[in-house]
């Protein structure tokens, strides 16, 4: 009945058992909540039955705020723990518990909430900027979303039930095979990774048609915003990259389940193609996330310089650049593989040439700036940020690209302090940059400044000093994941600054917290009331903000790049003609799919066969009964469009 | 209306990009075939326990297959309820027999001790041709389901599904023509 | 509470005027030059301070003392300096663009409409390309001549020392000298090593860094590390990828010592009390952690080879153990 399952699986460790009872209780505090306020059928129905793309990007949200700030706390967890693990000091982690939360804190931070921040950003901005309604495909986008949540929800039940994996978020095999990890931690690792790697995948398919099919009329390839353009090759790359994940975790887990022989030492197994195959997806996935924050700081430069953005057109061909280009440079994750002169040296040319199309998009954000206005608000220090950052994880990974050089450095934390400085200075602060600059057109209101400076400062210069001690012990000869390390090294001081800098960065996350709750309080003061926060160049500033449920009450038609300020220079205004507009209606069959998707996996992990060929059939059932239905839209009628935008835009009647 | 049309172009693209995708992940397990094929520690090669003459009958049965569905789509015009279903039925027949031809060459793999479990190459071979056999069940349910729908609601409404449909089960076929070349083809020959 | 949420919304309240206008700010913090001049003093007194820091510390990759990390030292010297032509006048034109063309410098020009510039553009495609031209070269030759795989040419023959990683432990066998490590190793100075490394655990990464470069280390494939040390002394090697539980304390030390000194430990080591043969060998790679060094004689030769074919095709062993290029990737 329980296959595997065991009372086992609820004993953990003195410190494990705080991660378990305070996801209990989390989870016990929102039930509770709802309870209490009867809040059960407004959730059901205003939320997770919700097919509108600006409530799924909220949705999204939500989730990697919350993952965010596991993500943080791991980190914090595991810096702890290498300050205390000196010569005679254990610390306060066992070396299997460290191990897991080493591969929980990438997982959680890549899959859950940098994809996540990501889809968010995409779900509330790009149907908006090309003059949507909508997305292509509505309620996939739901399914989308909802095996995301499955996978986020696998890897928290870890915490409480079982164990998470403890081979690297990663997991290369022999040592994530059965034969060295026989426990379920590798299975939650690759159930909550490959269901919200279909999500992804499905989303993929979703915004790559919405670019493609549903632009506003006249908005050719390159007139669309640059954000658009940085979608675009992003979920190109998904859609190529992401079947090799799910195949490549399909291998994995029939060696686990069925006894298969994939990647395993003997028998023919053969795990460094594990590592090739991972690699071919996990190259192109980090460009998968840095090129819609690319996109990002190109809209955010070009508004807050009040200047058109510099050199559109070798924007976009850089953008097509480095999207075929990553392609081609996995291999420089393991020169050390031994493949030899030849085969090393061609990966790390390739490597260092994508270095040439994203310094000509530095060079264009620097001339954006140049003889503009500059604004310098939130988004705009996020940019700067990002720039000097960003540039210096530039330099590191040129030096990493040559093979004889990263023969040197390879997994030592000298690697680990080079892929934060693009992840974190590159990813996350672009997020964060488009998260503040439209925040306003998703919520109605501003962010609250100053709180946001302080949040920044507290980001930068934790980042800084929680990075720069690891460039230093890389050198100096520390390999990374270590949970002790003898004292003669002379490691301690330096790993104990960097456990500084991750509280500094603590101290900024719970800023952006304050900053969040203090705005929510103070809305009022900061609402948005034109719709147009910033004095935007692009669509979704020509509509109220928050957004109406249609998005557009009237199709724009685009003339130029920068429609909306070419719009407002012309001061063009259009007496409206209202019409009958089609709505996706809700639909609680995406929610099923993604709880049957969390049961299938669970039941996986615990081998309770039953429990998986149940939610299987589930799963196919509700799917084919709602692509047998026709009826999925309703309509708003035109007299009703134009009531709720005289009520939207009272300035406009 | 101007809508609706705009919906199957719109259906039709999002549909060629999965297919697309689908290509990458079978593009992957023949990767990964290639590179194991030969890694079998000791035992007999693929190649010998191959039936020629077996999966030529399965070829010829999913190739025919992809010729009545493609019937099916073109008497959408015909406005012939009947010889719709009449064709998507054959497909589903032939498609049956298809896959029980499978399981019976699993099984029988099995029995002799020639398993997935046995080494990595019959790993490798297992999960290629299961992923295809496993796209093909999949596609007998949307054929079902098809059937029941345009019984139930008219040729119209089924249109553009059919549409689909039969695009999706001419890809199994590619994929088949690949599985038959690479996986079988190449291990009678060599 | 709530006070003190409104006046923290007030200290910083934006007002904005309709399309496209600019933004008016209502009160001015403190200036932003303080500010700068606040931020560059951090980090030029933190990148101070750390050189001071650092001074008498063992900062391994930069104070080589085998030759193939002194090449590699030399490598990264070159590629930072190529790196800085691009990277300073980024980051003079980011900060100086930054400062002069703020919106409440009225004296700085505005072209709103000044979108692009083919000679500028050309520029920048350019120069990066030439870098990299540079750098490739380099990286090309480099990959050839410091491929770990590559034997070192020297007067002296080449000491053959094959590793294995196991859990969590690494041994190391002298074929020539008869004897066998565990954790620790002497190797004589100004000599060619040919690390012949495997693994029978999960893979595992074999790195020295003061002597330069690291290998993975993996099951049924033998991968080389050929290195030379230019200096006596006792210098840390690690296990550079995880491999379970118990890596973290798969540290050992590689002795450099004269070439006399290095026949006196072989000779002491001859007499130790225990023998590795098949045998021993199976119960030492039984998983354990923290394991001290041990030295051992060398009873059966052909311990690394069964290690290493245990994990191979039967019915490819021979032909792919005899090539030496240690597997297909």
């Amino acid at each position: 009945m329980f296959g595997r399952l065991t009372v086992e699986a609820f004993k953990h460790d003195f410190v494990a058992m705080g991660g378990a009872l305070t996801m209990v209780l989390v989870a016990f505090g929102i039930v509770a909540a709802l309870t209490y306020y009867k809040k059960w059928g407004w959730l059901w129905r205003e939320w997770l039955t919700t097919t509108d793309h600006k409530k799924i990007g909220k949705m999204y949200l939500y989730a990697s705020i919350v993952m965010l700030l596991k993500g943080v706390a791991d980190a914090g967890m595991l810096r702890a723990q290498q300050a205390l693990a000196s010569g005679a000091g254990n610390g306060y982690l066992s070396s299997e518990h460290f191990q897991q939360i080493f591969s929980a804190h990438g997982t959680t931070m890549i899959f859950f909430v940098a994809m996540g921040l990501m889809f968010a950003l995409i779900n509330f901005v790009l149907p908006l900027q090309i003059g949507a309604r909508d997305v292509a495909f509505p309620f996939m986008n739901a399914v989308s979303f909802w095996l995301f949540v499955a996978g986020a929800l696998l890897v928290n039940t870890s915490l409480v039930i079982g164990e998470f994996g403890a081979a690297g978020w990663l997991a290369y095999p022999p040592l994530s095979e059965l034969a060295y990890s026989p426990g379920p931690g590798i299975d939650y690792w690759l159930w909550s990774i490959q269901i919200a790697g279909i999500g992804s995948l499905l989303s993929g398919i979703n915004f790559t048609t919405t670019i493609l099919k549903l632009r506003a009329k006249g908005m050719t390839m390159m007139k669309m915003p640059v954000f658009v353009w940085s979608v675009l090759g992003s979920m190109l790359l998904v859609i190529a990259t992401f079947p090799i994940l799910t195949a490549t975790l399909l291998m994995l887990s029939l060696d686990r389940l069925a006894g298969m022989h994939f990647f395993t030492s003997a028998f023919g197994g053969d795990p460094m193609m594990y590592i090739n195959l991972i690699w071919a997806w996990g190259h192109p996935e980090v460009y998968i996330l840095i090129l819609p924050a690319f996109g990002i700081f190109s809209e955010v430069v070009a508004t807050f310089s009040r200047k058109r953005l510099f050199g559109y057109t070798s924007m976009v061909w850089a953008i097509g650049v480095i999207t075929v280009l990553s392609f081609t440079v996995w291999l420089h994750h393991f020169f050390t593989m031994g493949a030899g002169g030849n085969v090393n040296a061609v990966f790390g040319i390739m490597t260092m040439i994508i270095s040439v199309p994203t310094g000509v998009k530095v060079f264009n954000w620097l001339f954006t700036m140049y003889k503009g206005r500059i604004s310098r608000m939130t988004p705009m220090l996020w940019f700067m940020g990002f720039l000097l950052s960003f540039t210096i994880g530039g330099v590191t990974g040129v030096l990493m690209a040559v093979p004889a050089i990263d023969f040197q450095v390879h997994n030592s934390l000298f690697l680990v302090a080079h892929f934060h400085n693009m992840v974190i200075g590159g990813v996350v602060f672009g997020y964060f940059c488009g998260l503040i600059y439209w925040f306003p057109k998703v919520f109605g209101y501003k962010l609250n400044e100053k709180l946001g400076r302080y949040a920044y400062w507290f980001w930068i210069l934790g980042f800084f000093f929680a990075f720069a001690p690891l460039y230093v012990l890389g050198i100096m000869g520390a390999t990374r994941r270590l949970d002790h390390y003898d004292a003669s090294m002379g490691w301690q001081q330096l790993f104990i600054v960097a456990a500084g800098g991750v509280g500094l960065i603590l101290v900024g996350v719970l800023l952006q917290v304050l900053q969040v709750v203090v705005s929510i309080v103070n809305r009022r003061k900061n609402l948005d009331k034109t719709g147009d926060a910033w004095g935007g160049r692009t669509l979704e500033w020509s509509i109220p903000s928050p957004a109406p449920i249609y998005n557009f009450a009237v199709l724009p038609v685009v003339k130029s790049r920068d429609d909306f300020w070419r719009m407002k220079e012309e001061g063009t205004t259009v007496k409206p003609k209202y019409e009958d507009i089609l709505v996706p209606k809700n639909s609680g069959k995406s929610f099923v799919i993604g709880a049957a998707a969390f049961m299938f996996a669970f039941g996986l992990i615990w081998h309770m066969w039953w429990l998986a060929c149940l939610t299987a059939v589930v799963a196919i059932v509700v799917l084919t009964v709602r692509l047998s239905d026709d009826e999925t839209e309703y309509v708003i009628t035109a007299k009703e469009v134009e009531r709720i935008e005289k009520s939207r835009r009272p300035h406009a009647a | 209306m101007q809508h609706k049309i705009h919906d199957a172009q719109k259906n039709s693209l999002g549909f060629w990009i999965y297919l697309m995708s689908d290509c990458m992940l079978f593009a992957t397990l023949f990767a990964a075939f290639a590179v194991l094929r030969n890694n079998t520690f000791g035992d007999v090669s693929l190649g010998s326990l191959v039936n020629g003459g077996y999966v030529l009958t399965q070829t010829i049965l999913l190739l025919f297959s992809s010729y009545t569905a493609s019937v099916a789509v073109s008497n959408i015009v015909t406005g012939s309820l009947k010889k719709v279903i009449f064709w998507l039925s054959a497909t589903m027949a032939l498609g049956i027999s298809f896959l029980v031809m499978e399981i019976n060459e699993f099984t029988q793999l099995v029995h002799e001790g020639h398993g997935w479990q046995a080494n990595a190459a019959m790993s490798s071979f297992f999960t290629l041709v299961g992923t295809h056999g496993l796209h093909i069940a999949v596609g007998l349910i949307w054929a079902g389901t098809l059937v029941w729908l345009a019984n139930r609601r008219g040729l119209a409404k089924v249109e553009n599904k059919l549409k689909l449909f039969s695009m999706y089960w001419h890809f199994l076929d590619v994929v088949w023509i690949c599985i038959f070349t690479v996986v079988y083809l190449r291990g009678l020959m060599s | 509470m709530k006070k003190l949420f409104q006046k923290l919304a007030k200290d910083y309240y934006w007002r904005a005027n309709n399309f496209g206008k600019k933004l008016v700010r209502a009160e001015e913090s403190t200036p932003k030059s303080v500010k700068l001049i606040g931020l560059v003093t951090i980090f030029v007194a933190t990148a101070i301070g750390l050189a001071w820091y650092l001074k008498g510390k063992n900062v391994a990759v930069f104070q080589p003392t085998g030759t193939i990390g002194e090449q590699q030292l030399r490598i990264i010297y070159i590629a930072l300096i190529l790196s800085a032509i691009v990277v300073i006048p980024v980051f003079i034109m980011a900060i100086s663009f930054y400062v002069n063309f703020r919106e409440d410098n009225k004296k700085s020009t505005y072209k709103p409409n000044w979108d692009h510039s083919k000679s500028i553009e050309t520029v920048w495609w350019a120069l990066p390309i030439v870098l990299i031209g540079v750098l490739s070269v380099i990286t090309w030759n480099s990959s050839h001549q410091l491929d770990p795989f590559k034997s070192i040419a020297s007067a002296e023959s080449t000491l053959k020392i094959q590793v294995v990683s196991l859990d969590w432990k690494w041994l190391f066998i002298y074929p020539e000298q008869k004897v066998a490590t565990v954790n620790y190793a002497y190797i004589p100075v100004n000599t060619p090593v040919d690390f012949q490394i495997t693994s029978d655990a999960p893979m595992n990464s074999f790195w020295i860094p003061q002597l330069g470069s690291q290998v993975y280390a993996m099951s049924g494939m033998v991968t080389h590390l050929n290195s030379e040390a230019t200096s006596e002394g006792v210098f840390t090697g690690s296990a550079a990828n995880i491999t379970g539980e118990g890596f973290a304390g798969m540290n050992f030390k590689i002795n450099v010592v004269g070439s006399s000194a290095f026949s006196d430990w072989v000779e002491s080591a001859k007499s130790s009390p225990f023998a590795l043969d098949w045998d021993s060998y199976q119960k030492l790679a039984m998983p354990s952690k923290n394991v001290p060094d041990t030295t051992m004689t060398l009873a059966d030769g052909s311990v690394f080879d069964l290690a290493v074919m245990k994990y191979m095709n039967p019915g490819l062993q021979l032909e792919s153990f005899n090539s030496t290029s240690g597997g297909t990737y």
